[in-house]
């Protein structure tokens, strides 16, 4: 009894400092992020413009009008992917069911560029990207087969992700190079442009999601047994997949909508979650992870890579997000070699 | 863990029950009553329905006709978590999640305790540890699931079982993966559950040993129950015909007078093949 008490007091240390390890990283590059650009501010000019205090107004523009939205929205679009991922994964027990494989972020970024090339606003466009991602996570769900689990689930959803490129490979080849030329860098996923409404929507639906996780955490712990135990243990799994589904479909539309599609953060951040927090589902950590994980791209694209153009920050997760992942996979396979 | 002593176990009983898998019926007109505070053995050939049964009695799957009553309460009317802490499953290929340790798994058979807001408590502790321990698991209890041997694993998630406090234990071949030592070890564990008042029906493929073990043997071929008794009356030669489709004769264990099966080769003559 003893030992599980302090087994139990173990596993909330390793929690707290994971997660002010998290935190802490978050400030400094929040930090960084707000100091660094074509004016570079120091410390006290940083928390002057913030605070909006007198004698600074120069950066007070710089670092609440322009810096500050990017910030967060980078922040919010990460944390929101970061637990789409994770809380998708899961629920369906696989690390490849992530919105971003499965077609949900494609449905968006399908409807997201109709809407684009229609000529409408942001706004419109996040609305479509909502659209879409509900559109595909239905067919995922109704062609997913009885219970929406496992790998057909997966298999159709990559059927669906493919689909909803050819529409939209479809539509980019009706459009005009201009019009083109701005969906395809919206294609790969930019906080270049931020709208305090984006911003305002990702926030009020990141937090709603995360009230209700913290309220069924503990349904979510016994959901990732097999059905059979999960049902033994008195668990609705297929009601609780659908619900994480609609969840995990709104995190993603509205973070696609704002952003675009940032590749490989709502399918990385779970993994690295997992690991850091050395169990599931991790979902607090992912999305930490997401943020921080989004944030560093976009310094990096900002102030590392060289040129005059700055590359959307999809560029930087996704040439990132595919070494994590063939990391993960290499470890993943020693680690079995290595088993009795 | 006092109501355990003091109440009898429940009753489960199935009347006219069938079961489907979509249109392929599986159990036709099953009636079975298990009788509280013993163990049963469910034995049957290969896809005779053992293993569709044992998941309707834990309300898993639902009847295409037919009722589940427990205490006369149609089983699938009644509130999940009731259910939960009244029955457990132990499935044939249970999957734990991902990177799990042995105490957080079993930790989590005390979900049909919590409420929605009410959380692990340290009476939980109690409950974790005695599952453990009567499973011999305790000093397993900091290990990563995925690391154990098949005898530990499975040791592992009868004490998931026990941590969810059931009256009645349902068990889909728990010994199959399991050397004759830890068949035994398993088989006596369960023993003690049932000295202490609990329900436990298991499919077992080993009909000498689940007649060693059980009190109460139920023999399925083809979704029909074709012999109910003790393990002496229902092992006979000619259910070893009827149910398996094989000769076989039936000797006394020289030590407990218990059944023991000695299959027949083709051809009756006992031969090197």
């Amino acid at each position: 009894m003893t030992t599980l008490r302090a087994l139990r007091r173990r596993d909330r240390t390793r929690g707290l400092i994971v997660t002010a390890a998290l935190v802490l990283v978050l400030v400094v590059l929040s930090l960084l992020a707000l100091a660094l650009g074509a004016v570079p501010l120091g410390p006290a000019e940083v928390v002057a413009g913030l605070l909006g205090l007198p004698g600074a107004p120069g950066s007070e523009f710089i670092v609440r009008g322009v810096r500050l939205p990017r910030l967060l929205l980078a922040v919010l679009v990460g944390a929101a992917l970061g637990l789409a991922g994770a809380l998708l994964q899961s629920v369906v027990r696989n690390p490849l069911a992530s919105p971003d494989i499965i077609g949900i972020a494609q449905g968006a970024s399908a409807a997201g560029v109709l809407v684009l090339l229609t000529g409408a606003g942001s706004a419109a466009i996040t609305g479509g990207a909502i659209t879409g991602a509900l559109v595909a996570a239905s067919l995922a769900f109704l062609l997913g087969g009885r219970g929406v689990s496992g790998a057909r689930f997966v298999v159709v959803g990559v059927a669906i992700a493919f689909l909803a490129q050819g529409v939209l490979g479809y539509a980019l080849t009706r459009a005009s190079l201009v019009d083109a030329g701005s969906a395809y860098f919206w294609l790969v996923g930019s906080v270049g442009s931020p709208s305090w409404d984006d911003i305002g929507l990702v926030a009020v639906v990141l937090v709603l999601s995360a009230l209700l996780l913290a309220v069924v955490h503990r349904m979510l712990a016994v959901q990732s047994f097999d059905d059979t135990t999960a049902r033994a243990l008195g668990a609705r799994p297929v009601a609780v997949r659908v619900g994480a589904i609609v969840v995990t479909s709104l995190l993603t539309a509205v973070a696609v909508g704002a952003a675009g599609p940032i590749a490989f953060v709502a399918f990385a951040s779970g993994p690295i979650g997992r690991g850091l927090r050395g169990r599931g589902p991790a979902l607090g950590t992912a999305a930490l992870v997401g943020a921080a994980s989004v944030l560093a791209a976009d310094l990096l694209a900002q102030h590392v890579v060289p040129g005059s153009f700055q590359p959307p920050v999809g560029l930087v997760t996704g040439a990132l997000g595919a070494l994590v992942l063939l990391v993960l996979l290499v470890r993943d396979d020693r680690r079995k070699e290595h088993q009795p | 863990m006092t109501t355990r002593t003091t109440n009898p176990a429940p009753e489960l009983r199935v009347e006219q029950l069938h079961l489907a898998y979509g249109d392929r019926t599986v159990v036709h007109g099953v009636d079975l009553t298990i009788t509280p505070g013993r163990m049963t053995a469910l034995v049957g050939a290969n896809a005779s329905g053992k293993s569709t049964l044992l998941r309707a009695l834990a309300r898993v799957i639902e009847p295409s006709a037919g009722r589940v009553l427990l205490d006369d309460h149609d089983l699938h009317r009644l509130p999940r978590r009731l259910v939960a802490r009244t029955i457990g499953i132990l499935p044939q290929a249970p999957i734990a999640p991902e990177g799990i340790r042995v105490a957080d798994l079993v930790a989590r058979g005390r979900y049909p305790h919590h409420g929605l807001f009410r959380g692990h408590r340290s009476d939980d502790d109690a409950v974790v540890a005695s599952a453990l321990s009567a499973t011999d698991a305790l000093e397993l209890a900091d290990r990563r699931v995925d690391e154990l041997s098949g005898g530990q694993r499975q040791r592992v998630w009868i004490a998931l079982a026990l941590a969810q406090e059931p009256r009645i234990l349902l068990l889909d071949e728990p010994t199959s993966a399991l050397d004759v030592a830890h068949q035994v070890e398993v088989l006596d564990v369960l023993r003690d559950e049932v000295a202490r008042g609990m329900t436990v029906v298991i499919v077992l493929h080993d009909l000498t040993l689940a007649a060693r073990y059980a009190d109460d043997m139920v023999v399925l071929a083809e979704g029909r129950i074709v012999a109910h008794g003790s393990p002496t009356e229902v092992l006979t030669e000619q259910t070893m015909r009827t149910a398996f489709g094989i000769e076989a004769r039936i000797v006394a264990d020289p030590d407990t007078h218990r059944p023991i099966v000695v299959p027949r080769a083709r051809g009756a003559a006992p031969s090197a093949q």
